[in-house]
């Protein structure tokens, strides 16, 4: 058919081809790309091209001319022990935190891929926590860690855990955790919250994974007599680890550069116990002032995003020519 | 594919998955070799114990799901309790925070409409987000189908390159990205949302959309071009009318996505009127040492809930973006 079309096309008379130059897909293909290009090009190419200039520079609020320092900027982060506080909690928060949403998000995947009663609830509640805007999650959260009205605080007291004679020990003998206000305990805290916030999108798209695992392989198992365990380690893991790979992936890049959670929980205190590369680049070049600084500082994010960025390409190509 | 299609797929899975789930289910399992048939009181042990494990597995699969809801839910159900009840109630730390020791109150809600300055940062992130979705589908539709129709092999590469911009975070670009909104002339407006927002709507929408385009046959748009339209004109009379849901689904995420961002709003826009929900309330309705937690938890209920029934309507949609094709469904 599409033979015949371009015949047609050919026998056109010579004005009309004219005018329908954008008909030529050579022409028309990169019109339609245009728009889009544009507005990358423009607002992410070239300020990842400022944000570089900028951590080389002195750049400030107030002078907003670009002079070069050299890798001043980058000196004076490493320097600085809030950075390095702020560089090893990035990496622990990440790390930690996937791992956790690793072993949840498959057990999760597995109890949603069952039948049962009421499972449209529980999947619209587990969803909740990615689908609501992270600020306003987060607030809730900080809610529920309040320093004297927490209900986890009075569920705590009321078994015992909390209070004078606490089995936890001399630090559980106050009426309250003070969730946020030890650096332990908020580091903890801001660890928990990820938890919460990634593992929804883990969950479903490795249960998208789950899904999609050819039933005759299940029945084949069936058949042979593969238990429970035999059926998820020999079968369903094997099977899933290219999509465990970009669900964990995708938790690192939220996880990695997530500023929001650190910001409305913490506000990187106690004495910025909790600070993270994203939050300690808004505190130094947003609310400092000193952009050259928050500019370093972010540009640390850099080469985590390009490992991720490449393993989601190798894993992308390779379902291509699957 | 058509809906009709995928919900005949549907079915067929379904039934399949019953077919599977009774042949794994040992109590009807043919007897083996090793199993005498005549044996009926080995016969029977064995279908108890196949009905012990069948209530266990039940059991425990209900109480993991109710485990992760509690979990996922929490601060959830802590919002919606807090939203009406009473100070006298809400801030007495010996009172059981699951009951209402005082009656509910609607006053949290009134005081949020009528004191605060939620309405305008509704109102700001409405308008927002329409703007933002407009903008993304004048630059997501036409790459969309250049990448999935015109570009040939180059196309998938391409438009990997473009979803992974999807993936550069806020916390990278704010700082730049500030300058080029102030040498624009719209620092602490709006429209530097407007203006930002595409770069992360733009890429991921392209993406879904590329996936919607090449499961729409070719021929429509050939026999349109056949009956004498111009390709342009063939798109927009056959292929945008049958891709409608993907469309939808585009509109939705960038609504959504305009609703959860943070940090662009926070570095860019600073004066109370021109503020978003999700910074807004966050950073005006906190201030001081008085917390009108009941409000807040009122302004946060608000926008989760019609959110999340949102995400929930399409949420196989946007899954199938995120898993890259790694997924064959």
């Amino acid at each position: 058919m599409s033979v015949s079309a371009r015949a047609d096309a050919a026998a056109l008379p010579e004005t009309r081809q004219g005018r329908y130059w954008l008909d030529r897909e050579s022409v028309l293909g990169p019109v339609l790309l245009l728009p889009a290009v544009i507005y990358i090009v423009a607002l992410v190419g070239i300020p990842l091209v400022l944000a570089v200039m900028y951590s080389l520079s002195d750049v400030t609020v107030g002078d907003q001319s670009i002079d070069f320092v050299g890798l001043q900027n980058f000196r004076d982060a490493l320097d600085s022990s809030t950075f390095r506080t702020a560089l090893k909690n990035t990496f622990v928060f990440t790390i930690v935190s996937q791992m956790i949403v690793l072993v949840l998000a498959n057990i999760l995947a597995l109890v949603l891929s069952a039948d049962f009663k009421g499972k449209r609830l529980v999947r619209f509640l587990v969803l909740l926590p990615w689908t609501t805007p992270i600020a306003l999650g987060v607030l809730g959260w900080l809610w529920t860690l309040d320093n004297v009205y927490s209900p986890i605080d009075y569920l705590l007291r009321q078994v015992g855990l909390l209070g004078v004679g606490s089995p936890l020990g001399s630090d559980w003998f106050g009426t309250n955790a003070l969730w946020l206000a030890y650096p332990d305990r908020a580091q903890f805290s801001v660890l928990f919250v990820h938890v919460w916030r990634t593992l929804p999108l883990a969950t479903v798209i490795l249960l998208a994974g789950l899904t999609a695992i050819p039933q005759d392989v299940k029945d084949a198992a069936n058949v042979d007599g593969a238990g429970f365990f035999r059926q998820v380690f020999a079968i369903r893991i094997p099977l899933l680890l290219p999509i465990m790979a970009v669900a964990v992936l995708y938790g690192i890049v939220f996880t990695f550069t997530d500023m929001t959670v650190v910001y409305i929980l913490t506000r990187g205190g106690p004495v910025d116990s909790t600070q993270v590369l994203a939050s300690w680049a808004y505190f130094k070049g947003i609310e400092g002032g000193s952009l050259g600084q928050g500019a370093a500082i972010a540009l640390f994010l850099f080469p985590v995003l390009v490992g991720v960025a490449a393993m989601m390409l190798r894993i992308a190509k390779r379902a291509e020519t699957v | 594919m058509t809906e009709t299609a995928r919900r005949l797929q549907e079915d067929d899975k379904t039934t399949r998955r019953q077919v599977g789930a009774t042949l794994a289910s040992p109590a009807v399992a043919m007897p083996g070799p090793n199993a005498p048939v005549w044996d009926d009181a080995a016969n029977e042990r064995e279908r108890r114990q196949a009905r012990i494990r069948q209530v266990a597995t039940r059991g425990v699969l209900y109480v993991t799901a109710t485990f992760f809801a509690l979990f996922a839910a929490l601060p959830f159900a802590w919002m919606i309790l807090t939203v009406f009840k009473q100070n006298t109630d809400l801030y007495d730390p010996n009172r059981n925070p699951v009951l209402f020791n005082d009656p509910p109150t609607l006053g949290n809600i009134t005081f949020l409409f009528e004191r605060t300055e939620y309405a305008t940062f509704a109102r700001n992130t409405l308008v927002v987000a329409v703007l933002v979705v407009l903008v993304t589908l004048i630059g997501a539709v036409p790459a969309a189908y250049s990448l999935s129709r015109l570009a040939g092999r180059w196309g998938e590469g391409l438009g990997i390159a473009i979803f992974l911009v999807y993936l550069v975070p806020p916390t990278l670009l704010f700082i730049p990205l500030s300058r080029v909104v102030a040498d624009l002339g719209l620092r602490n407006t709006w429209w530097a949302m407007v203006l930002v927002y595409p770069t992360f709507t733009i890429p991921f929408c392209t993406w879904l959309l590329m996936g919607f385009f090449k499961s729409i046959p070719r021929d429509i748009e050939e026999q349109a071009m056949i009956d004498g339209y111009s390709r342009l004109g063939a798109i927009w009379r056959t292929v945008l009318p049958v891709s409608v849901p993907g469309l939808l689904t585009v509109v939705v995420f960038s609504f959504a996505l305009t609703m959860h961002e943070f940090v662009y709003a926070l570095a860019f826009v600073t004066s109370s009127h021109q503020k978003t929900i999700s910074i807004g309330v966050t950073t005006e309705l906190i201030r001081g040492d008085v917390f009108f937690w009941q409000s807040l938890m009122a302004a946060a209920a608000i926008v989760a809930i019609p959110i999340a029934l949102l995400y929930n309507l399409f949420l196989d949609r946007f899954i199938a973006g995120f898993t890259l094709g790694a997924v064959k469904g």
